[in-house]
C-alpha cells in the first residue's frame, strides 16, 4: 500500500463537512502556519518538498512562489486552476467533490504564504454541482473564522471566491484563465511576463492546480523534508492518477511517485488489468495532450528499462519513444481500438477548442482534422499520412500557448507508432466507417 | 428590456469587480438564467449596462460554449464526445439519442423540450460514456438507460 496524503480520509462518511474534516485533523496547517510560521518559512517548506505543479507542466511550486513579485502598494493574488477539462483527467473534480475542505485549507495556507488577501478558485462552468459543494464548504469555513477577517485571531485576513467558467477548454491555460476571470475572451497571453510578475489585473499572481494546492497542508504539517522522502529523485510526493478506458477498475488513485507502471496498470490494487481478457494495445498517459504510446514502449523504454510513474521515466526517449506524465490522466486502449479514428477524435477536439489567435494552431488543427476525417472515411491518399506529420510540425513550437503542441503531438506520435494502421485505412477504403 | 430583477443581479455582479466590463460573463449568465438564452436585444441592453459596445460583448459571449446566443429548449443535454467516452462506446449512445429525439447536434426537439449539444470531457471518464442534462451528471450511460433519464425532464 502506498502512502496516502490527499485521499487518506476520502471514504470517511461526512468528510465533506467541516466538522468531520476537522475531526480527521483538517485545518491544522492553518493554525500552524498562521500562528507559528512566517510566510517566508511556509514558502521555504514548499521549496524543500520538491512539489511540482500537478496541472501538467510539473514546474516546481516552491520556485514559482519565490518568483512572485512583491511591488509596494499592489495586491497579490492566488488563483486556483480548477478548470480541469483535459480529456482523460478527472482527479481535481473527485478531490473537490469528496473533500472540498482539503482545497480550501490549502488555499488559506498558500494565500498566507504568498501574502494574498483575495484568492479565487476558477472552476469549469459545467461543474455546477461541484461549485455548490465548494460554496457550501467555504460558507462553513467563513462561519467558523477560518476565512474572512483576522483568521483564528492571527491578524491575517483572506477572502476566497469561487468563479465558474463559461465552458472553454482553453481557459485552463493559466493566462487564458486570467483573461476569463477579468471578464474577457479566454485568449492566452504571451509569456513572459509570467503571471508571477503580471497576472490578474496586471498584479503579481500565482496560478496553481487544485492538487498542488491541496498538497500544501501536509507539507506544512509534516515539513517539506518529509514530503521529499516520498517518491524518487525530482519526482517527489504522491500523485493522483485518473484512470479510464479499457481497464477493469477505472477511477482515481493516489500513488507514490516511483510506482512501477506495470504494477499500476495490472495489479488489483489499482487498475486491475485490461478488461474482458483482451490485450493492452496503447495508452495516453498524461491527459489527451501527451504523445500516445504503444503498450511495449509504455511498459519499458526503448532500451528495455521498465518504466516507473515519475515525470522523468515517462518522458525517457523524448518524443521519439517516450511520453509525459502530464496531468496524470490515463486513457487505456485494448486491441480492438482503431488508432486512426481515435486520432481523428483528438484532432476534432483541438480544432474545436483552439482559441484562433495563432494561425498555425487555428488552421493547422482544422487541416489535421480534415485529413484524418478523409483517411478514416475511406477517401485518404498515401501522401496524406506524411502531410499530417508535416502539418503537425508547422504547428509545434510556433504558437502562443502549448495548445498547439498538444494538438500536434498526439497526431505525430500516432503516425510514428501506428503508421501501418493509417496505411491500411488508405488501402482499404471499403472498410471505412461512415 | 431587462427586468428589474435582472438589472439588480447584474448590478450586484458589477459591484464585485474592479471595473464594469469585468462582470460581463457573469452578466450574460444572469440573463441566461432568467431566459434560457441571450437574444440580440438582451445583449444590447446588457452591453449598455456594462458600458461596452454590443459587438465587444458578443465577441465574449460567442467565445464560451455555455452562453447560448440561439434559443434552446427547456432542457439542454450536453453529450460528452471526448476521447474516453469515445473509447467506451459513445458513438452508439449518440446514435440512439439522436434517433430518439429525432434531432442532430445543435437542434431542438419540435416540442421544445430538449436541445442536444456535444461537450468536451465531462470529467468522469471512469464512468464513460457520460452526459449532462441541465447540469445533472449521468454516468455509465447505456442506450437502455436513456429513456429513464429523459423521462425525468418534462
Ligand atoms: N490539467 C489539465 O486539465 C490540463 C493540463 N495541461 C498541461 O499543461 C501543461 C502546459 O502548461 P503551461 O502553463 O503552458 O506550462 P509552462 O511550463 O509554461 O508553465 C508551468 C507553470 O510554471 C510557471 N512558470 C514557468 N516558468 C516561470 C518563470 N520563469 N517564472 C515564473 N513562473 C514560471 C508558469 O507560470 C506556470 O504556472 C502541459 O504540459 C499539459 O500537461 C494541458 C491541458 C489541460
Ligand atoms: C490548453 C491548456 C489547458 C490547461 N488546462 C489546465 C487545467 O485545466 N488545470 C490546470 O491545473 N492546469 C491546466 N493547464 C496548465 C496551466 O497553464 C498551468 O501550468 C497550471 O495551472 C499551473 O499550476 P501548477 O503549477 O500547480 O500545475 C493548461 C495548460 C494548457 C496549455
Ligand atoms: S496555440 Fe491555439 S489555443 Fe493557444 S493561443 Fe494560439 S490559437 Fe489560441
Ligand atoms: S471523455 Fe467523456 S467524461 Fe471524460
Amino acid at each position: 500500500m502506498g502512502r496516502k496524503i490527499l485521499t487518506e480520509h476520502i471514504n470517511v462518511p461526512g468528510i465533506n463537512t467541516l466538522e468531520v474534516y476537522r475531526k480527521m485533523g483538517g485545518y491544522r496547517s492553518v493554525e500552524k502556519a498562521l500562528k507559528t510560521m512566517t510566510p517566508e518559512e511556509v514558502v521555504e517548506e514548499v521549496k524543500k518538498s520538491g512539489l511540482r505543479g500537478r496541472g501538467g507542466a510539473g514546474f516546481p511550486t516552491g520556485m514559482k512562489w519565490s518568483f512572485l513579485a512583491k511591488p509596494e502598494g499592489k495586491p497579490r493574488y492566488l488563483v486556483c486552476n480548477a478548470d480541469e477539462s483535459e480529456p482523460g483527467t478527472f482527479k481535481d473534480r473527485v478531490l473537490m467533490e469528496k473533500i472540498p475542505h482539503a482545497l480550501i485549507e490549502g488555499m488559506i495556507t498558500s494565500s498566507y504564504a504568498l501574502g494574498a488577501r483575495t484568492s479565487y478558485i476558477y472552476i469549469r462552468g459545467e461543474l455546477m454541482f461541484v461549485l455548490r459543494i465548494l460554496e457550501k464548504a467555504i460558507a462553513e469555513a467563513y462561519a467558523s473564522g477560518l476565512l474572512g477577517e483576522n483568521i483564528l485571531g492571527s491578524g491575517y485576513s483572506l477572502d476566497l471566491h469561487v468563479h465558474p467558467g463559461g465552458g472553454a477548454y482553453i481557459c485552463g491555460e493559466e493566462t487564458a484563465l486570467l483573461e476569463s476571470l477579468e471578464g474577457k475572451r479566454g485568449n492566452p497571453r504571451n509569456k513572459p511576463p509570467f503571471p508571477a510578475v503580471q497576472g490578474l489585473y496586471a498584479c503579481p499572481t500565482v496560478v496553481n492546480n487544485v492538487e498542488s494546492i491541496a498538497s500544501v497542508p501536509w507539507i506544512v504539517n509534516n515539513t517539506g523534508e518529509e514530503y521529499a522522502k516520498i517518491g524518487v529523485g525530482r519526482s517527489t510526493g504522491t500523485k493522483l492518477i485518473s484512470a479510464g478506458g479499457h481497464i477493469n477498475k477505472p477511477g482515481v488513485y493516489e500513488i507514490e511517485l516511483g510506482l512501477p507502471v506495470e504494477e499500476f496498470l495490472f495489479s488489483d490494487e489499482y487498475c486491475g488489468g485490461i478488461w474482458k481478457g483482451r490485450q493492452f494495445k496503447a495508452i495516453v498517459a498524461g491527459g489527451s495532450s501527451v504523445p500516445i504510446l504503444p503498450a511495449q514502449l509504455f511498459l519499458k523504454t526503448a532500451e528495455g528499462t521498465p518504466r516507473v510513474m515519475t515525470y522523468e521515466s515517462l518522458s525517457e526517449g523524448g518524443f521519439v519513444s517516450g511520453t509525459m506524465l502530464g496531468s496524470g490522466g490515463f486513457i487505456v486502449m485494448d486491441d480492438t481500438t482503431c488508432i486512426v479514428r481515435n486520432t481523428w477524435n483528438f484532432s476534432r477536439f483541438y480544432h474545436h477548442e483552439s482559441c484562433g489567435q495563432c494561425s498555425p494552431c487555428r488552421e493547422g488543427t482544422g487541416w489535421m482534422e480534415k485529413i484524418l476525417h478523409r483517411i478514416e472515411h475511406g477517401h485518404g491518399h498515401m501522401h496524406d499520412i506524411d502531410l499530417l506529420v508535416n502539418v503537425s510540425k508547422q504547428i509545434e513550437g510556433n504558437t502562443i500557448c502549448p495548445l498547439g503542441d498538444a494538438a500536434a503531438w498526439p497526431v505525430a506520435s500516432a503516425v510514428r507508432h501506428f503508421r501501418e494502421e493509417f496505411e491500411w485505412h488508405v488501402k482499404h477504403p471499403e472498410a471505412a466507417t461512415q | 428590456m431587462l427586468t428589474a430583477e435582472e438589472i439588480q443581479e447584474i448590478e450586484h455582479e458589477i459591484s464585485l469587480v474592479p471595473y464594469k466590463k469585468a462582470a460581463c460573463i457573469e452578466a450574460l449568465k444572469v440573463v441566461q438564467n432568467h431566459r434560457g438564452w441571450v437574444s440580440d436585444e438582451n445583449l444590447k441592453d446588457t452591453a449598455t449596462m456594462l458600458e461596452m459596445t454590443p459587438h465587444e460583448l458578443d465577441s465574449v459571449a460567442t467565445f464560451y460554449n455555455l452562453i447560448f446566443r440561439k434559443p434552446v429548449g427547456q432542457h439542454v443535454i450536453l453529450l460528452c464526445d471526448s476521447i474516453s467516452c469515445w473509447v467506451m462506446g459513445y458513438e452508439n449512445l449518440r446514435k440512439d439519442l439522436m434517433q430518439k429525439l429525432e434531432i442532430k447536434y445543435g437542434e431542438t426537439t419540435p416540442d421544445n423540450r430538449f436541445t442536444l449539444l456535444p461537450n468536451v470531457c465531462l470529467g468522469t471518464c471512469d464512468h464513460a460514456p457520460a452526459l449532462m442534462v441541465d447540469g445533472d451528471l449521468y454516468q455509465d450511460v447505456t442506450p437502455e438507460k436513456l429513456d429513464e433519464i429523459l423521462s425525468k425532464y418534462k
